[in-house]
């Protein structure tokens, strides 16, 4: 079902591809010390797990909610965990095929990952619980419309303060305070410490990955309701 | 099983005792009490906001009491929920699919929630819906949507159903085909619970009906309990409940009414008045000896008849509780005449 809509295909696929090209191509922004393509290519990975489990699973869900599907699977024995374990696998498909497009190109375009994988599918888990959080929190407690909207918002927001395609360094001095608590900016630091030049990723980054991702599913699970708003 | 009627068994498929649910302040059903049987159509009528979704929500497991007590197959339908979903078959009033999916998508899916489903294909001919089984839901029209529902509230072959105004929205054809397979539902020996706003639906396929207005059964019995109720009030010659006439001029109505010793209103158009109350033949001399004492003269009398669908009408709109006893306890006070559009076959 995620596949089948375009436009959800173009948010999680399209979007974090064509980034990657062109800033992979284009030196405009500044990037910081270093070669360009080993600073976006991990920022553009996390720009795309956040595409999926927070933008594509908040509007799918809301959704969902607003046509009844939620109300009417709720009366079937599928039941909340199933279709919670349903949804995770989906995000989780979709996050293995993101990896398989967006790595080839990056690598394509220069990028030369090293160090431990291991850690970053572990980066990458907790930053999908809490986007997943976030994305849900508000599926579960407003119209679809508002959702669509807020989750777009919030997707420019943290691709501007992420650190995902421009380096925190270069923003104002209290936007960096704000950005470095943000799970995007976690993300992309621990990826590219992960899988790029420098080894060994902040604590204070692993920490705010741990904290959103334990906090937004509960701030999520409290506030969901089921039945159409 | 065939011959399974209503109150043929003991144990009652569905159970509501006392049933107070409230959402918003509101007291959405209040006191509700009902009880129905393997092979019976139950239908809870009423208008809008009469509690009939709120009360079958609850029953589904969508809503927790706020007291009383209710049991489905035996169960509650909220601590058994897995065990109950299973067995129960449910319609929504409207939507719960997807809309980019069609209906043999749709209906594979749910199939594929329960451990025995019924047969994917054969719902959609038995429900008419082969030539739109790859059209997805939001191309179908409303009456295909509703189609679509009631095959997936069959879906999983189950031992009760509740349908939520099955044939709202439904064009003349598929309601034939609706009904056609609720009446085989009952004869499998399935207890079917029903709501709908129309009493000729409710006429049609109810083996029993509870009125509800306000969150409150005001009236129940089966539909040839009330008809039978209303068939007596006309061939024993129980006096009529009202009566309007027209008259060239204007009278005075309010001395009409202390003559007649009956409540008379003015209509819209000039010269019409209502006469409300048993219309004797001592009312009609009266009417005429006045009527002439003042040279008026009368251009239309007709006497109504007042049917169900009338007191149906009255007692649903009103907040007055005190219609309760009196129908449910048989006097038939307000209950005369015919069902307009029910009883036609």
């Amino acid at each position: 079902m995620t596949l089948r809509r375009g436009e959800s295909v173009l948010v999680t696929i399209g979007i974090p591809v064509m980034l990657l090209l062109f800033f992979g191509t284009v030196h405009v922004l500044p990037t910081g010390a270093g070669r360009p393509i080993d600073f976006l290519a991990p920022g553009v990975l996390a720009l795309a797990v956040m595409s999926t489990s927070m933008v594509s699973l908040g509007i799918a869900t809301g959704f969902e909610r607003s046509y009844g599907v939620l109300k009417r699977l709720g009366s079937t024995p599928l039941g909340r965990s199933r279709l919670l374990a349903a949804k995770t696998v989906a995000i989780l498909s979709v996050e293995v095929v993101q990896v398989l497009v967006i790595a080839p190109v990056a690598i394509g375009l220069g990028w030369r990952p090293h160090g431990d994988a291991a850690v970053g599918v572990l980066a990458v888990l907790l930053a999908t619980a809490g986007f997943a959080g976030i994305g849900l929190a508000f599926a579960g407690s407003m119209r679809a419309e508002l959702t669509l909207a807020a989750v777009n918002g919030l997707y420019l927001v943290f691709l501007l303060l992420g650190g995902m395609v421009l380096t925190l360094s270069k923003l104002p001095h209290l936007l960096d305070g704000i950005a470095r608590l943000l799970p995007a900016a976690a993300l992309s630091s621990v990826l590219r410490h992960s899988l790029g030049v420098s080894q060994g990723s902040s604590l204070h980054a692993w920490l705010v990955l741990a904290a959103w991702g334990v906090l937004a599913p509960a701030v999520a699970t409290l506030t969901f309701h089921w039945q159409p708003s | 099983m065939v011959s399974t009627r209503p109150n043929a068994r003991k144990v009652p498929a569905v159970e509501v005792e006392d049933l107070v649910v409230t959402y918003g302040g509101l007291r959405a059903v209040d006191g509700l009490s009902i009880e129905a049987f393997h092979g019976e159509v139950f239908t809870l009528l009423g208008p809008n906001g009469a509690g009939k979704t709120t009360a079958v929500e609850t029953l589904e497991g969508y809503r927790r009491p706020e007291s009383g007590h209710v049991r489905v197959l035996g169960m509650n339908p909220l601590s058994d929920r897995a065990t109950l979903s299973r067995r129960i078959g449910v319609m929504l009033q409207q939507g719960g699919v997807y809309p980019a999916m069609n209906a043999m998508e749709a209906l594979s899916l749910f199939a594929a929630y329960y451990d025995k489903p019924a047969d994917v294909s054969s719902l959609i001919k038995t429900l008419r819906l082969d030539d739109v089984s790859h059209t997805q839901w939001r191309r179908l029209s409303g009456g295909e949507q509703q189609r679509l529902s009631l095959a997936l509230a069959l879906v999983g072959n189950p031992d009760v159903l509740f349908l939520d105004e099955p044939t709202a929205g439904v064009d003349p054809e598929g309601r034939l085909a609706v009904r056609k397979v609720i009446r085989e539902l009952r004869e499998s020996g399935k207890c079917i619970i029903m709501t709908t706003h129309e009493l000729s639906e409710a006429d049609l396929l109810s083996d029993r009906v509870a009125i509800l207005s306000h969150g409150h059964k005001i009236a129940s019995g089966t539909p040839a309990e009330i008809r039978s109720l209303a068939r007596a009030s006309e061939t024993t010659g129980a006096p009529r409940h009202s009566m309007s006439l027209r008259v060239g001029g204007v009278l005075d109505h309010g001395e009409l009414a202390g003559v007649l010793g009956l409540q008379v209103t003015q209509q819209a158009r000039s010269g019409e008045y209502l006469v409300d109350g048993p219309v004797t033949p001592s009312v009609i001399t009266r009417l005429a000896s006045w009527l002439e004492d003042r040279g008026l003269l009368l251009e239309e009398l007709r006497i109504a008849t007042r049917t169900l669908e009338d007191a149906y009408l009255e007692i649903t709109s009103t907040t007055n509780q005190v219609a309760s006893s009196q129908v449910t306890g048989g006097t038939a006070g307000t209950a005369r005449g015919s069902v307009r559009k029910g009883i036609h076959r």
